[in-house]
């Protein structure tokens, strides 16, 4: 899915460019690669942090006592399906048809406000189980890299919202493709993070 | 930065924790400091205004998106920031000097006071006078090295630079606006923590160094991005120049280690805002994490900092021994061995934390190895004199300084990289002279001597040569006397951030530390009067080849300073050394046949106004004062998007622009081929 | 004045030859500091062979072959030489696996955990605290601040946490330090093989009253240390619950303090209170 939008990217690069030496859109998703892979160290460094707590509940409340797979479970299922949704948006796009590509991307942004929405009903449910970031060690860490990503996600719907209006203002220009671009990334990116906190916050920390 | 931390206070709606006691007016140190930067400020201003150059700064400099004008606003910063990183290590060493608790009293300033200058000193060293001269030559030098017109995302390269001015900001309002962490410049918790540190010294460092950290991440995507992707046709990797390489491999040490630091910050702000558990004592928090963490940061990025100026000695020894680089594939695989191994030595920072004695054999081993490539690349720069023509210039004064003082710290190095050494050197001055015998006469005689090597490049004017040698000799011998008795002290069982101390042994080295750092004060002194004698005998020293040193790479086939497109048009590589392989060939100086309109980005006012309201949360954030924080970042996200909806944000150059601009030049270098092109273009038009 | 002076001049000249002088770090009163002084010593010599003749190149290359002398040869293309590169290479290489070794070695003889022989050791716990050294002796059932007595020739556990901030337990003339942290325990072995009066200091900065929060470390025998323990238990004071959270109230430049007893799980107790959860603090 994203090498297509890179590619259509590149084949978008006007003619006229010629005697610019260097061709700025593929510059930039190539600039917003590197961003997400500094962006993953950051969650390297969390995942890493969490993964140093993850024993320190202080004799307090432990994440096997609270956590609830199948609700976790259903939260991914939107998140994925979100990236399935954007992957078609990005298929309207390509084809430089705005209603499909807005409906897809309304698809979208519903599913992630749905995930979110699960995310704060769990905290909010955690918290009133005695379960806050001030607990002890592990509930902190637990809370940042989740919420983290969580914002991610919220930063990646508010850019979406900002995008609409780009496409409203200026339709399939080569700048917006370019964001669209970028944005389908760090939504996957998102993604592929929010598997890994499937698997090492929820399913191992219920082993 | 007052004698006494501030009370704490409950944080108060419209005020938060700040009150009226936050400033210490009653400071007998800080009150005159206070009134000189006050009467500079408005002096300045007023300056300013009577000459009405505000519209100037504006349009030309604070908006300005080229590389080469950031690049000279970072090291005029940089320089700004050093005169007070180096106050602060005059009062250290004056303190320690007079400190001997049984003769002479405690010295002049109280602990309070003492360790947050400790604190600012290596936080602004490192922070803000180190990275931003880095991160300056990297901007002036590395778009020029690689036939480039601009850096990738040149909107990005303005916000990175106000960012860090931000953070600068931040680090001396809080010398005048309550007071600076008095941590060490790591803020090790739980001493950083809120229940150890309730004042606002640690959040000022916290959001100092989280913003300007931001910006240089930023800087990082950036240059890679501009490296990788921006280089003149036919310039393949193993082609460009050893500072772009070294450059390359700092960016990618940035882009990997930043964002631990921005984690790390943010875990320890959590823990000082929040309440939460990371690093305190009680309730499982993991004060080893953070050691781990943040050095798992600090040691890239001492890379940072040393691999770049390496490359400036490659530049500088080649050109003036006047002759081709010895082991130009060797150097640049040993930079690249150096990066990768930056990431595996973290820990030997801490073998006295309680590790194995597997685990710091192993990290001190990793260490010692990375004194091969880095040996190598000193062998590189020997036999590149070898058999050459070497001429003595300012920054070859620079260079040989730097051979001889970093290899006596290299072996230092590698003395603390053995653990069980490190358990009885640790902590010491050992160390103290150990870090500044490799920062300064590595890291820092690099950046002068880039500094003097490009100043022409980047001025059209050259610096003073005389003054320039004679400031490295006052630095040269400054450090020795400065640091050597450190050495000596650290042998004596002097441990590091004493306010005061018992022992009357230690009295008299001290004393000669404190003399040396004032030798070293007379090399900044006529480092600052150099540029005033150069500033002011600019047209006597005009460099209007735009080559001043017969040097050998891209960046001086163009005037200086060279036009803001730089290269009107592309150039094609045909070798390592470009410019000289073109002046060998004839080909230097070729008059194009005709110009193209050039594609540039525009100026904008979004890097300051964001890095401003970057500077208002910051603040806010500093005090608690939640009304601020909203304000702050909504301005910081409101402008962003506003940015995002600009048209117009580049334009074509029209070639009626370009050509005046190349003629002149031309006419210098070139005049005949100049002349027999405008003949035939007559010839042609008639 | 003058003879003040000399002995300074006297430091530096030391320093460069290293070797008999009175630097605490060459000059140390124990075991594990004498074989740290032969690492440094060793180590040092090891880099000399490389470092030595680098300094000579430093001045010779560029003297040898400065502009103005057009005698000496010129190449300005060469830039290869296979023969130097594997020069270059291996030398360092070299030096450096043998440091390696000698790395190893070390890092396992002088582990600070490492008891220093199969004799019985003496025990002393330390708790490191704003901003003075508290010391228990389990064994003697005493406690004191600011000081500590040990026997000579015999090896010495400490067991060492902190009360507070993060601080490093470090003896110059003996040896080695460690990291003193809350809610966990550090080991070090130590011993004094002369007598003699030595200076203790917490090498981490801990906060304002760091510079004052030293310690003096009496190596006698075992008659002049059993009067020590004497003196200490004679003490009025005793270490519990309040005189401790006395000594919880930061201070400067805390004098020494004895106390005839001390319970004997307090050192536990003060690790326990930075492990559990609230109700144990």
């Amino acid at each position: 899915m994203t090498s297509t939008a890179d590619h259509t990217v590149l084949e978008d690069t006007p003619g006229h460019d010629h005697e610019h030496h260097h061709d700025a859109g593929g510059d930039t998703v190539f600039g917003f690669w590197i961003y997400i892979m500094s962006d993953c160290l950051l969650f390297a460094t969390l995942f890493a942090t969490y993964a140093v707590l993850s024993g320190s509940f202080a004799g307090g409340i432990t994440a096997k006592d609270l956590f609830d797979l199948k609700f976790v479970a259903a939260e991914t299922a939107l998140l994925l399906l979100s990236s399935f949704t954007f992957g078609m948006a990005m298929l309207y796009a390509h084809q430089h048809n705005m209603r499909g590509m807005i409906t897809w991307l309304c698809i979208t942004f519903a599913l992630g406000a749905g995930f979110l929405c699960m995310e704060m009903y769990e905290f909010h449910h955690f918290s009133s189980m005695g379960a806050t970031p001030q607990t002890s060690a592990y509930w902190s860490a637990f809370y940042t890299l989740v919420a983290t990503h969580g914002l991610h996600v919220t930063a990646g719907m508010i850019w979406m919202l900002i995008l609409f209006v780009h496409f409203y203002r200026d339709g399939f220009t080569n700048a917006n493709l370019v964001r669209l671009a970028c944005l389908s990334l760090f939504w996957h990116f998102l993604d592929i993070i929010w598997i890994c906190v499937f698997s090492v916050v929820y399913l191992m920390g219920v082993m | 930065m007052s004698s006494r931390p501030t009370i704490v206070t409950e944080p108060d709606l419209i005020f938060g924790k700040f009150t009226s006691d936050a400033i210490p007016f009653t400071d007998p140190i800080i009150l005159p400091v206070m009134l000189i930067v006050a009467l500079g400020g408005i002096g300045l201003v007023t300056m300013i205004t009577k000459m009405g150059k505000w519209g100037y700064l504006w349009r030309e400099w604070l908006t300005s998106v080229d590389h080469k004008r950031i690049g000279i606003m970072y090291v005029i910063v940089a320089a700004v920031m050093l005169v007070r990183g180096f106050s602060d290590a005059l009062m250290m060493r004056a303190q320690q000097a007079m400190a001997t608790a049984s003769e002479n009293g405690a010295g002049y300033l109280p602990a309070e006071h003492y360790d947050q200058i400790f604190t600012a000193h290596g936080t602004i060293m490192i922070f803000f006078v180190a990275m931003p001269l880095v991160i300056g030559l990297m901007n002036v030098v590395v778009p020029l090295q690689i036939g480039a017109r601009d850096v990738a995302f040149p909107f990005l390269n303005s916000l990175s630079f106000w960012l860090f001015v931000v953070g600068a900001l931040l680090v001396n309002v809080s010398l005048f606006v309550g007071e600076f962490a008095a941590t060490g410049w790591l803020a090790y918790p739980p001493l950083s923590g809120i229940e150890y540190s309730p004042w606002v010294g640690v959040d000022y460092w916290l959001w100092a160094l989280q913003i300007s950290g931001i910006g240089t991440l930023l800087t990082g995507v950036n240059f890679f991005v501009t490296i990788l992707r921006m280089r003149a046709p036919g310039m393949k990797l193993m082609q460009m120049p050893v500072f772009t390489w070294t450059s390359l491999c700092a960016n990618v040490l940035i882009i990997i280690s930043f964002p631990i630091l921005t984690v790390t910050l943010l875990l320890l702000t959590l823990d000082r805002y929040f309440g939460t558990h990371f690093f305190t004592n009680d309730l499982g928090g993991n004060q080893m994490l953070y050691v781990n963490l943040i050095w798992a940061w600090g040691h890239p990025e001492v890379y940072i900092l040393v691999l770049p100026a390496f490359g400036v000695f490659s530049e500088i020894t080649a050109t003036f021994s006047r002759k081709r680089l010895f082991g130009y594939t060797s150097l640049v695989w040993a930079t690249v061995v150096i990066m990768f191994l930056a990431f595996v030595v973290w820990l030997h920072h801490f073998f006295t934390m309680g590790s194995g004695a597997s685990v710091n054999a192993f990290f001190g081993i990793a260490t010692m190895i990375i004194s091969v490539p880095t040996g190598v690349k000193i062998f590189n720069w020997l036999f590149t004199m070898y058999k050459g023509r070497v001429e003595f210039t300012a920054s070859m004064w620079w260079t040989l300084s730097f051979l001889f003082t970093f290899t006596i710290g290299g072996m230092t190095g590698v003395m603390l990289a053995i653990p069980a050494a490190d358990f009885v050197l640790h902590n010491s001055l050992f160390l103290i002279a150990h870090f500044h015998n490799v920062i300064i006469g590595g890291a820092v005689f690099g950046y002068f001597a880039g500094f003097t090597y490009w100043f022409p490049k980047a001025t059209g004017f050259m610096l003073d040569e005389k003054l320039g040698k004679l400031s490295c000799a006052l630095w040269t011998i400054g450090f020795f006397v400065a640091f050597m008795p450190l050495y000596i002290l650290g042998f004596n069982g002097m441990t590091r951030r004493l306010n005061y101390y018992d022992n009357p042994e230690w009295t008299y080295l001290l004393w000669v530390a404190a003399f040396g750092a004032l030798i070293v004060l007379a090399g900044i002194i006529v480092q600052f009067y150099q540029g005033y004698v150069s500033i002011r005998d600019r047209e006597i020293n005009r460099d209007v080849t735009g080559d001043p040193w017969n040097a050998r790479t891209l960046e001086w086939s163009t005037s200086s300073p060279p036009p803001f497109y730089n290269f009107a048009t592309m150039p094609k590589i045909h070798d390592r050394d470009e410019h000289h392989y073109k002046k060998e060939h004839g080909m230097a100086y070729d008059v194009p046949k005709q110009y193209a309109p050039i594609h540039m980005p525009k100026n904008t006012w979004a890097g300051i106004v964001i890095s401003g309201f970057s500077l208002i949360m910051g603040f806010a954030f500093v005090w608690h004062i939640w009304w601020m924080v909203i304000l702050g970042v909504a301005g910081i996200f409101g402008s962003l998007v506003v940015y995002s909806f600009e048209r117009n944000k580049d334009y074509y150059v029209p070639v009626d622009q370009i050509e005046p601009i190349e003629h002149a030049h031309l006419a210098t270098v070139n005049p005949d081929g100049l002349r027999e092109m405008q003949a035939q273009k007559q010839n042609f038009q008639a | 004045m003058i003879k003040k002076y000399l002995k300074s001049a006297c430091l530096l000249v030391a320093t460069l030859l290293i070797g008999g002088c009175e630097l605490a770090l060459f000059d140390p009163k124990g075991p594990v500091g004498e074989e740290a002084k032969w690492l440094i010593i060793i180590s040092v010599a090891l880099m000399l062979i490389v470092i030595i003749p680098v300094l000579m190149m430093i001045f010779y290359f560029p003297y040898k072959y400065r502009k103005s002398n057009t005698q000496a040869e010129y190449k300005p293309d060469w830039e290869h030489s296979t023969k130097i590169e594997i020069v270059v290479w291996t030398v360092p290489t070299l030096i450096i696996i043998a440091l390696s070794y000698v790395t190893y070695e070390t890092s396992h003889s002088l582990d600070p955990r490492k008891p220093l022989s199969d004799e019985k050791h003496m025990t002393i716990q330390v708790v490191a605290m704003d901003w003075k050294w508290l010391f228990i002796y389990p064994e003697q059932g005493i406690a004191t601040i600011n000081e500590i007595s040990i026997p000579v020739n015999t090896p010495v556990e400490f067991l060492i946490t902190s009360d507070t901030v993060m601080n490093s337990f470090f003896i110059p003339r003996l040896g080695s330090q460690i990291y003193a942290m809350a809610g966990m325990e550090n080991r070090l072995h130590l011993m004094a093989d002369q007598p003699g009066t030595f200076r203790g200091v917490s090498a981490n900065y801990s906060g304002f009253g760091f510079s004052g929060m030293k310690f003096k470390v009496h190596a006698t025998d075992q008659q002049g240390f059993d009067d020590w323990v004497a003196k200490v238990k004679s003490s009025p004071q005793l270490l519990n619950k309040e005189t401790l959270s006395q000594l919880r109230v930061q201070s400067k430049d805390h004098k020494i303090e004895y106390f005839s007893t001390v319970g004997p799980h307090q050192f536990k107790q003060i690790i326990q209170r930075y492990t559990g959860a609230h109700d144990v603090k």
